[in-house]
Formats: structure tokens, C-alpha cells, sequence
């Protein structure tokens, strides 16, 4: 089994990074960039092929060490 | 003081943490490897070096937050011991559990290497005797990521109990502006846990212990661990 877990900034936590690249694009003159949040994508297999089980793994994953939940939100997709 | 300096693959500091240690108490700290489960017998202080530990990845900290040794170094804290992380040691310490709140990237993107002004905000923990409260004191940064952040409420807990140690300040004293270097939240450069013997700072005290390397301001600290 397959998953992609989606780690992004919460809302109102500044991204300098983002910040950056959002200026880069203008720069560039890639017209009618708003604003740009950087993220990070983790591409995950699973030995299992129990979905729940899976769900549960990820989650663990995600709140033990993928995810800073101070400042970060994640979102599991499992295929 | 019987102190321990953990390593982590990617510390590069602790040698110099280690020299102001042994000039500060007359004893050399145990160097104790990330993997082991146990800190030796009798140890008062555990300080958690400055570096890049696991190279960043992931988010600064975040690897070395969660290894073998720190089961053992939450349950020293727990039980009252002294904790000291300096730098990427304060970024283990939040990502840990052990601080709240997080280290960001710098508000300017660069990583700065530069001297720095702070100003000590109380002079009664164990880690700030030999200092006076509101001294300013002038100590190197080397940072990418030491821009503090934390949510609203815990900011408030953290200011209303009296818990940060450390801001960035000018040579006058005055905080604000300029002279916060990296957009760190109330220019915190380091933080107390609630019992006060848990101590995260970005700025590097272990650096200015010798006039040879620019100053000894940093050498207050050390004083005051070894009178702890």
C-alpha cells in the first residue's frame, strides 16, 4: 500500500521561505502569483494492506515526527 | 557539577562547550553518545551541543529530538535536573518536548553568524546567578533557524511566568527592531521550561569564555552552573 503524507504550514505562521519563492516567480514574471506556502510531500510504502491499520501507522507517523503540530498541519492520502 | 555533553551525529560544538565546562567547574563533562538509553550515574547537568544534527533534515532538531538518549535526558529534566541546549540544542530541546514552541528559518532567509547583544532577563535561575538582571551581554549567534515561535497562549504562559531567559537587545539594552536579528517572536534568544532547570538559548555563551576569541561574557553562565 501507498500513501502521501502532505505536511504544511498553518495559517499565520510566517514561511520566509515561501515568501522568497513567491518573490522569485514575480521576478520571473510568471504573471498572477498571489502568494506562495512552502510544504513538504513524503512518499510512503506500507507492508501492510490493511487500510485501518495503514491509518493508523500514518497517523502515528505524522504526529511522532513528520509533522512539527506546533506550527504544521498533515494530511494523509492513502492509495 | 558533574556535567554530560550528548552527541549527536552532525554536533559540532561540543568540544567548546566541553572547554568552558571543564574552566568553569575544574572537571571535564562526560561526552555521551545519542544511541546509548542511559546518562552515567550522578550527573547534575546535561547539555545538549550546538551543531546540525542529522544534517537538518526533516526540521532542525526533529531527528535528535526523538533518539535513544532522550528518553533518559526527559526523564533528568522530570526529576529536576539541569538541561542546557545551546543553539541546535534548543531546537532539540523544543522539538523534544522539553521547550515549548519552535525555531523557524531566519525572517531573512540568511543564516547569521555575527556577535550579538542580549539582554539577561533574570539573574535568579541556576543558569544566571553571576550575572546581573538586565545585564547586556555580548556573545556570538550562528544561526539559520533561531526565529522562536509559538502560539498565542503559550507565548502569554511563557511571559506571564517570568520564562525567557534571554532577548536580543542593542548595546544600550533596548530590544526591538534592528536589533533582533533573525524575527525571533518578543526577541526571545532563549527560554526556561516551567521548573526553571531546563534552559534553551540560540546564542553561544560556550563561545566567549577567553579573551583570546573576543570577550568572556559568556563565561557567566558556566559560573553559574558551577555554583548551581
Amino acid at each position: 500500500m501507498k500513501a502521501r503524507v502532505t505536511v504544511t504550514l498553518k495559517g499565520g505562521v510566517l514561511d520566509p521561505q515561501g515568501k522568497a519563492i513567491e518573490g522569485a516567480l514575480r521576478s520571473l514574471g510568471v504573471a498572477g502569483v498571489a502568494s506562495v506556502r512552502q510544504g513538504k510531500v513524503f512518499d510512503i510504502e506500507l507492508d501492510s494492506a490493511d487500510r485501518a491499520a495503514a491509518e493508523a501507522a500514518l497517523k502515528q507517523a505524522c504526529e511522532k515526527l513528520l509533522a512539527n503540530t506546533v506550527v504544521e498541519n498533515y494530511r494523509v492520502d492513502i492509495s | 557539577m558533574n556535567a554530560a555533553v550528548i552527541l549527536f551525529p552532525g554536533s559540532n560544538r561540543e568540544g567548546d562547550v566541553a572547554r568552558a565546562l571543564r574552566q568553569a567547574t575544574g572537571r571535564a563533562p562526560t561526552i555521551v553518545w545519542h544511541a546509548e538509553t542511559a546518562l552515567p550515574p550522578g550527573v547534575d547537568l546535561v547539555v545538549l551541543p550546538g551543531g546540525f544534527s542529522y544534517g537538518d533534515y526533516l526540521r532542525c532538531g526533529a531527528i535528535a529530538g526523538r533518539a535513544p538518549i532522550m528518553d533518559a535526558v526527559r526523564a533528568h529534566a522530570a526529576r529536576g535536573g539541569l538541561v542546557l541546549g545551546i543553539c541546535n540544542g534548543f531546537q532539540i530541546l523544543c522539538e523534544g518536548g522539553l521547550l515549548p514552541g519552535v525555531l523557524m528559518r531566519n525572517r531573512d532567509l540568511r543564516f547569521i553568524c555575527k556577535m550579538q547583544h542580549l539582554r539577561v532577563e533574570r539573574a535568579d535561575t541556576r543558569f544566571t546567578t553571576a550575572y546581573g538582571s538586565g545585564d547586556v551581554v555580548k556573545v556570538a549567534i550562528a544561526h539559520g533557524e533561531g526565529n522562536y515561535e509559538t502560539d498565542e497562549d503559550t507565548l502569554k504562559r511563557i511571559e506571564g511566568e517570568g520564562r525567557v531567559a534571554f532577548r536580543y537587545c542593542d548595546a544600550a539594552g533596548v530590544v526591538g527592531g534592528a536589533a533582533n536579528p533573525n524575527g525571533s517572536t518578543n526577541d526571545i534568544a532563549g527560554v526556561y521550561s516551567e521548573k526553571f532547570n531546563v534552559l534553551g538559548l540560540m546564542p553561544h555563551p560556550e563561545n566567549l569564555i577567553d579573551p583570546l576569541v573576543g570577550g568572556i561574557d559568556g563565561r557567566g553562565m558556566f559560573a553559574s552552573l558551577a555554583a548551581a
